[in-house]
């Protein structure tokens, strides 16, 4: 028993520390494609430290929602982490706490709070980035579901843990239709929550394009690192999932020691740094769709799925 | 062992129909013209895949002799015969006006694929246990889809193309449920083919000299032309 608290633990930290350094890989190495110098991989943190040692300013208007936000942002990707496979492929202690389904509403509650945030201030820019995330909330939100369902049909379950080994399991599933349909898909709905390129450029400072970035600029000091940290925390999560549960179940510790435990950290994160090269991949090749195409982006993604659906179900 | 090497083989089988059924989604979701025929080329390939992998995995020769003439017909002398035929410039357009707007289009053409699975589902009942597989229902699918592209398309490249998507499935299908296709039957339909595009790549040509224009949805009234006023007037 203790033990699976002491990994659940360290699954939450791996998250917590690694996070901001997967986003700055990330962007070090889109800078490095467009044969720019880049900021240093560990930019992340250095913004992080700045600014928690910033002062914090709350506008007066503002209701408790804008001083709560930061917190549920911070926290929800936190508590996804203790129900997901981040390094062991073994049930731990709050894994079945909440399955795959409960994840993803947790995960939407911080957008929730941030959209009511962002809306708070009445700043301009605010609301129309609200709408404009709860735009691509609504439509991705259906694939998400289908997405849930098509592997719970498969596995007979929606936890994780229980999912994770069902496609690999003889090695012969894994080129199934529905998997691979499924990969897609999801892969779809990572660019479009994580506001990547096809749906939103996360680099970009023009306050009229913005989707998720508007949402925040009223922030200031400890609220906007949590905010940030928040998202880095989400993006990871979301790529822990397709990545250990969906894509590539291996590399996860097997035996229930310490030491096995440890050794998952690097090949998980050796994993995940694999991932953001393809995704620099994706994001070089394509530009920011306009904002009435990411209809047509998530409607994509929504026929990917419901194709794996009806190639499992029939 | 050889089970599993057949399970994989009909797995694979699986995904190459899973990805064909998605390139015809895609048909009917690009705008671009020239991203409708690459599209159009990625599909006939699976479709040479698939009947490679089918091939293998029931020891048919002839359905090598299916894929061989689908590796070479359609994703090689297609896409040649469209380039020497029709103007350039129709590769270069970008599709403004639809029927529908892309993504009620992209839920018809799935509310097809999932009707498609409940046509199929009598031919599948009639034939013996291994002839039943994905392949029946897709290709099924991508006839129907194929049908609605072109309904739906009012330019025509993309127009010519979701006729060859119907022949695309027609063939997807037909090659899971028979197994040993006279060769002569293959290159027969295969030449069919070329000569349809040989002939719309003409059509379009000429529709395009006389109206200046390949939206076919704008050209909606006939119009009779006295031979010697032919030259000075554009029809529209």
């Amino acid at each position: 028993m203790i033990p699976y608290i002491v990994f659940n633990l360290m699954q939450v930290v791996v998250v917590l520390l690694c996070a901001p350094l997967a986003s700055g890989v990330l962007s070090r190495m889109k800078e490095i494609v467009q044969s720019k110098q880049g900021p240093s991989i560990f930019q992340p943190y250095r913004d992080l430290w700045k600014l928690f040692h910033k002062d914090e300013i709350v506008s007066e208007e503002s209701s408790w929602i804008f001083r709560f936000t930061p917190y549920v942002v911070f926290a929800t990707p936190i508590m996804v982490t203790l129900l997901i496979p981040v390094l062991t492929n073994y049930p731990l202690f709050f894994a079945f706490m909440g399955d795959m389904i409960a994840g993803g509403f947790i995960l939407s509650l911080g957008g929730f709070f941030s959209t009511l945030a962002a809306i708070d201030t009445a700043n301009p820019y605010g609301p129309m980035g609200a709408s404009r995330t709860r735009m691509v909330g609504f439509l991705s939100e259906p694939v998400f579901m289908i997405v849930f369902f098509t592997v719970s049909f498969v596995a007979g379950s929606t936890i994780p843990y229980i999912v994770q080994e069902k496609w690999v399991t003889p090695l012969v599933f894994f080129v199934t239709p529905s998997h691979v349909l499924l990969m897609l898909a999801f892969l779809m709905l990572i660019l479009a929550e994580g506001g990547r390129i096809p749906v939103d450029n996360p680099t970009g400072h023009f306050e009229l394009a913005m989707i998720d970035e508007s949402k925040s600029l009223e922030y200031s000091g400890r609220g906007f690192a949590l905010i940030k940290w928040g998202g880095h925390m989400k993006f990871f999560v979301l790529m822990c999932i397709f990545l250990n549960v969906l894509l590539t179940p291996w590399g996860l510790a097997a035996d229930q020691t310490l030491g096995a435990v440890l050794l998952a950290v690097p090949k998980v994160l050796l994993k995940v740094f694999i991932f953001l090269v393809v995704i620099v991949v994706i994001e070089s090749q394509l530009s920011k769709l306009r904002l009435f195409r990411i209809a047509e982006f998530l409607g994509a993604a929504f026929v990917t799925s419901v194709a794996a659906v009806i190639a499992q179900v029939f | 062992m050889n089970d599993t090497i057949n399970q994989l083989l009909d797995n694979l089988n699986a995904l190459v129909t899973g990805l064909f059924l998605l390139t015809a989604f895609g048909i009917v979701a690009m705008r671009q013209a020239r991203g409708v025929l690459s599209l159009f080329i990625v599909q006939s390939l699976l479709l040479a895949a698939s009947a490679a992998l089918l091939g293998l995995r029931h020891h048919a020769e002839s359905l090598f002799g299916v894929a061989l003439v689908n590796l070479i017909s359609k994703p090689m002398i297609v896409p040649w015969l469209l380039r020497k035929t029709s103007p350039s410039e129709i590769y270069t357009r970008r599709e403004v006006s639809q029927v529908l707007s892309i993504p009620a289009a992209l839920l018809i053409a799935l509310a097809l694929a999932i009707l498609a699975y409940f046509f199929a589902l009598p031919i599948s009942n009639a034939v013996a246990p291994e002839f039943r597989g994905p392949n029946v229902p897709i290709g099924v699918a991508g006839l129907l889809i194929g049908a609605f592209t072109l309904t739906v398309r009012r330019e025509a490249l993309p127009l010519l193309v979701g006729l060859l998507v119907m022949e695309n499935g027609a063939f997807l299908s037909g090659i899971s449920i028979s197994r040993n296709l006279p060769f002569l039957v293959e290159l027969a339909i295969a030449t069919d083919g070329l000569i349809i595009v040989f002939i719309s790549g003409i059509l379009i040509r000429t529709v395009q000299r006389r109206v200046g224009s390949t939206a076919v949805g704008e050209l909606a009234n006939l119009k009779e032309v006295s031979a010697e006023s032919l030259e000075g007037r554009a029809i529209k």
